[in-house]
């Protein structure tokens, strides 16, 4: 009887040795779930979502605090990944925030423009480039097309313009492969 | 828009299997010149079968017919269960077999290319868990058979059941080499006792069966020259047959039998050729095929000597198609330059 | 007699080459028309610098390079520019592109041509030149020249390879030019030696060209050059950069990496004569050799300008009645071009002609049976039946830990696979889409950090201006407060007079964006401000407007 417990006891003190030392020896650094959320997320910066920007929805998400389902620009797949990491079943965006737009980014109307910068204080990713009462431009390579500039704008100067497929940015479909007699 | 190359080699999967088909005919021949008309009968029974199920299947999943039917797989499929099973097996054993080879194992699965397990060795392990009493009716060799069936009378037992009159089912079937060798064993004789006290044993192998196998290892052969099969496969396996039943042998030559005997069976050559060649369920990288191989070899001896079964092909097969992915993913062999990286 | 070393995998497709090498290289004309891509090289597209209704000359440059990975375009001919826009051009997605046209005046007059004494000449000036003269690789890949002849690298480049493994059936542009150009060719290989600082220069032919191989070893020692000629075996795709490496030097280009790794660059002979004509004769790359045949009465091979429609080499070849359509390059890696217009361009190295017998249409694909016949002929020693297996399954992550990078696109698999599986386009599906995402992924991480940096540049506008405001209230205690209402007054003033010219001058000019809005944009547009509204309220820290 006193063997045996002893036997049990020295087996529990030697695993819980080599757990511990496991747990210093292989710790993880720090808490990357945040990290992981906003790396999913497209970072348009739009804040359809509700939040002030990406990052804050991903606390959010991380917190628990808001559903994986609230950002139109990520889409359908976006939410796809979001569960994955999260290990949740995946749900239909939420259609109150906004419905998936094609990729767009802003146009602005030179002609139009009155320089007011109303625009580039708006833009979420200093992707507009003028100054007072010059003409302003935006830098199509950084504009995300979170559409934020669009309302300012006091003459309507600014609108989206989807981008369209060209031979730079053209990609090989999936190659058709109809095994299933068409119907 | 484009799909290059725009040239092809000629080829084809309708190419690839009749080839099979057609290796396989030597063993064919020797099967009815050692054993009688009965194979043929079944060979044509599980031919209409296969394409019947294939259509049936092929309909229900409404895809096309014709080049599904056309590409022969359904007939290889058929061919490797019928030679599996005994010569003289009743009808609806082979129809409950086929059910399950095209059925579930192929179609269930997706069909042509997507099923992880060999369609007829599923068939045969499904018969031979449900049957095993008619699963181990042999025909008898013909020259150890009192008086040879008749076509005519093959087809009469095999779609009736009945033999013609004075002839019992003794005469006509009897228990494979491996078989009597199992039952000996169980009643503890030794394996010299065994051989001695029955005459299913040839000079190699059984009476026979040697020269099926033999002529199996010729189709395969073949099959190996026209770059069908891969030679590591069927080297794999006879050597993982071999060694193992080398290594019992040697061990205690009185349980286990000689490793030439343990090869020259029918089942091993068909296996090792023919089954464990398929590529759709095989491993596909070079090292990988030797894994499969020798693994499955393994497992055949060990089945045989220790297992509930006299033969372990198919559950050898069957056990390494399981592995199939994880030995495909384990022996990816370097890429061009990749040594080179490091 | 040099060893050779045998490149893993190829195959043997019937080379149908007599058709076309029997004839000679038939001279450069001039079409009525020639649309010039912009887009002709890999990298950035070039610049137009000519403006609609300009006149340009033979040779002029009408576009010029955009960056460091870019080339110079130039007019093929005298003429006058009519359009710069979106033109067919021959590319497998079959969409438009920018393109110059040039009307061409039939002169065919050249611009000063000047030749450079290379040998006095600053390396890096030199490439420069390289570059201006829109020099390219003709093999096919059309890589700017003037960076690969940069020796810049680690380790140096010992060996310089010529490449006539011109390995795809049909094409013979090569085998012609090798056999009566072939002393320019050399003098292009000195030039590039001489920038690449290569000890060894090796002309690698394969050996169903013997004709081109004695032409140039005549040419070689009539030049008193150490060119190695090597006649090599016929095996596709043994023309490949990493194949010709393996073939001539026997070393092994690392995965995932280039021949001037192991301190080897290859160039295509056609490169090397349109380097010599530049450097020594002045002429920029504005014609190459083309072949042209497959389902033609006359199968020969054509100099031609570059921007001419395949059209009119059809036509001068003998177009034959069903024609099922054209593909630019050979069968094993070339494309389909979408219409018979589309220009002549510098990669195009062959225009065959396609009918129903030379190319049936392909037998219906079956399901992959894993019968391996593909992984014997990769020459990348690839495993593309398992390659196959996740780019369908769009699984991109574990094609490209299966090195997707290291195919070559040479089309071996296919051409050998009995399930008539087109494998080649679900791994150029499973390359673009993976590029896709990672530019997706670094335009967000770039988004990411504007976004960040935006924050961090508010909070510190915000603190400066606190510090500024306390700084003022502290010299002028007593005094009048800082912001002035009339200021303010007068800087509404302004925005709104602005307003009501901007107004005046909508109304005068009547823009597309803000006409008729429809009730769908004005609601989409108030949802926005709604949202900008919450955004505030919930980021608590309100956008100060900063004062124009």
């Amino acid at each position: 009887m006193l063997t045996a417990i002893l036997v049990m006891a020295g087996i529990a003190v030697a695993v819980g040795a080599v757990l511990g030392f496991a747990a210093l020896r292989y710790k993880v650094e720090g808490d990357p779930l945040v990290e992981k959320i906003d790396a999913i997320l497209p970072q348009t910066q739009c804040g359809q979502c509700g939040f002030p920007g990406c990052r804050p929805y991903a606390e959010a998400i991380a917190k628990g605090e808001a559903d994986i389902n609230l950002c139109p620009p990520g889409g359908e797949e976006g939410v796809k990944k979001l569960a994955e990491l999260l290990g949740v079943e995946p749900k239909p965006l939420d259609e109150s925030h906004g419905v998936q737009k094609p990729k767009s980014v802003a146009f602005i109307d030179e002609s139009l423009c009155i320089g007011c910068t109303l625009c580039i204080q708006a833009c979420p990713v200093d992707a507009i480039l003028g100054a007072a009462k010059q003409m302003h431009t935006i830098i199509a390579a950084e504009c995300t097309g979170c559409e934020l500039c669009v309302a300012p704008c006091p003459v309507d100067c600014i609108s989206m313009v989807p981008l369209k497929e060209d031979v730079g940015n053209w990609k090989w479909k999936y190659p058709v492969f109809k095994l299933k007699q068409v119907a | 828009m484009t799909a290059s190359a725009h040239i092809l080699q000629k080829g084809s999967v309708t190419r690839v299997m009749l080839l099979v088909l057609a290796c396989l005919l030597p063993g064919v021949l020797a099967y009815v010149w050692q054993f009688g008309w009965g194979i043929v009968i079944n060979l044509a029974w599980a031919s209409i079968l296969a394409l019947a199920l294939e259509a049936l299947a092929l309909r229900l999943r409404s895809y096309p017919l014709k080049p599904f039917l056309a590409d022969g797989s359904a007939v290889v499929t058929a061919w490797l269960l019928a030679l599996s099973l005994p010569p003289l097996a009743p009808w609806w054993l082979t129809l409950v077999g086929m059910l399950f080879a095209i059925g579930v194992a192929k179609h269930l699965y997706g069909g042509l290319g997507q099923n992880i397990f060999n369609p007829a060795m599923i068939g045969f392990a499904v018969l031979i868990i449900s049957f095993p009493a008619q699963m181990t009716q042999w025909a008898a060799p013909l020259s150890l058979a009192a008086q040879p069936l008749t076509f005519g009378e093959s087809l009469g037992f095999i779609f009736g059941g009945g033999l013609p009159p004075g002839l019992g089912l003794d005469a006509v079937v009897s228990a494979t080499p491996l078989d009597t060798l199992r039952t000996g064993l169980l009643q503890q004789h030794t394996l010299h006792e065994i051989q001695a006290a029955s005459h299913v044993f040839g000079s190699v192998g059984g009476v026979g069966g040697e020269w099926v196998a033999a002529a199996y290892l010729a189709g395969g052969l073949i099959l190996w020259a026209l770059r069908i099969v891969p030679w590591q496969v069927p080297a794999a396996f006879l050597a993982g047959i071999w060694l193992t039943a080398g290594f019992l042998h040697w061990a205690d030559a009185g349980r286990y039998a000689a490793p030439w005997f343990q090869i020259a069976t029918p089942s091993a050559m068909l296996g090792a050729f023919f089954i464990a060649t398929d590529p759709v369920t095989g491993a596909t990288t070079p090292r990988g095929r030797l894994i499969f191989g020798l693994g499955a070899g393994f497992l055949t001896v060990i089945i045989r000597a220790f297992g509930g079964y006299p033969d372990g092909v198919a559950f050898a097969i069957l056990l390494m198609n399981l592995c199939v992915p994880l030995i495909d993913a384990y022996t990816q062999p370097p890429v061009f330059g990749a040594a080179k990286k490091k | 007699m040099m060893e050779l070393h045998r490149f893993p995998g190829g195959i043997h497709p019937d080379e149908q080459k007599a058709q076309s090498a029997a004839r000679p290289i038939h001279a450069a004309f001039v079409p009525k028309k020639l649309v010039v891509p912009l887009r002709q090289h890999i990298g950035q597209p070039a610049k137009p610098v000519v403006q609609v209704g300009e006149h340009v000359l033979k040779g002029q440059m009408i576009a010029e390079a955009d960056g460091y990975v870019s080339v110079a375009i130039h007019a093929p001919s005298s003429g006058t520019v009519t359009d710069i826009g979106l033109a067919a051009v021959p590319h497998p997605s079959g969409l438009p592109d920018l393109c110059i046209t040039i009307a061409t005046d039939g002169k065919d007059e050249w611009m000063a041509r000047t030749p450079v004494d290379w040998r006095n000449t600053d390396p890096a000036a030199l490439r420069g030149h390289v570059r201006d003269m829109g020099i390219v690789g003709l093999g096919g890949a059309v890589f700017p020249s003037s960076i690969k002849l940069d020796p810049a690298g680690n380790p140096p480049i010992h060996t310089l390879v010529l490449n006539g493994g011109e390995c795809e059936p049909w094409i013979t542009c090569d085998d012609r030019l090798m056999r009566e150009c072939a002393e320019d060719i050399l003098e292009g290989a000195r030039i590039m030696q001489h920038l690449l600082g290569a000890s060894r220069v090796i002309a690698g032919i394969e050996d169903n060209k013997p004709e081109a191989i004695a032409a140039m070893r005549a040419a070689a020692q009539k030049l008193g050059l150490a060119v190695e000629v090597a006649a090599m075996p016929t095996i596709y795709p043994g023309g490949g950069g990493k194949q010709i490496t393996k073939t001539l030097t026997g070393l092994d280009t690392p995965s995932g990496g280039r021949t001037t790794d192991v301190g080897v660059q290859v160039f295509n002979m056609g490169t090397s004569y349109a380097l010599a004509r530049a450097i020594l004769h002045g002429e920029p790359l504005i014609s190459r050799i083309v072949t042209v045949t497959g389902h033609v009465l006359r199968p020969q091979n054509y100099e031609v300008l570059i921007g001419t429609p395949m059209r009119e080499l059809l036509l001068r070849a003998g177009e034959r009645d069903g024609t099922t359509g054209i593909i630019m390059g050979g069968p094993m890696m070339g494309f389909d071009v979408p219409n018979p217009d589309v220009p002549v361009v510098k990669s195009t190295n062959c225009v065959l002609a396609k009918s129903a017998e030379l190319f049936p249409p392909k037998p219906r694909e079956l399901p992959c049976i894993r019968c391996t016949q593909c992984v014997p002929v990769c020459p990348a020693e690839l495993q593309p039946q398992q390659l196959y297996w996740f780019a369908r399954a769009k699984d991109l992550g574990k094609a490209q830990e299966y090195h997707l990078f290291d195919c070559i696109e040479c089309g071996c698999c296919s051409y050998v696979c009995p399930s008539h599986i087109p494998l080649v386009d679900y791994y150029r599906f499973a390359k673009s889409e993976i590029w896709a995402r990672e530019k997706e992924k670094r335009l967000a991480d770039t988004a990411r950090d504007r976004h960040e940096f935006r924050l961090f540049r508010q909070e510190r506008e915000k603190k400066e201006k606190a510090e500024r405001l306390a700084a003022k209230a502290q010299t002028k205690k007593a005094e009048a407060p800082v912001l002035s209402t009339p200021e303010q007054d007068a800087k509404q003033k302004l925005i709104q007079e602005a307003l009501a010219r901007a107004q005046a001058k909508k109304a005068a000019v009547s823009p597309k964006n803000v006409d008729n809005l429809s009730p769908v944009k004005q609601a989409e547009i108030a949802e926005i401000e709604a949202r900008r509204a919450k955004i505030r309220a919930i980021a608590k820290q309100p956008v100060e407007p900063e004062q124009p």
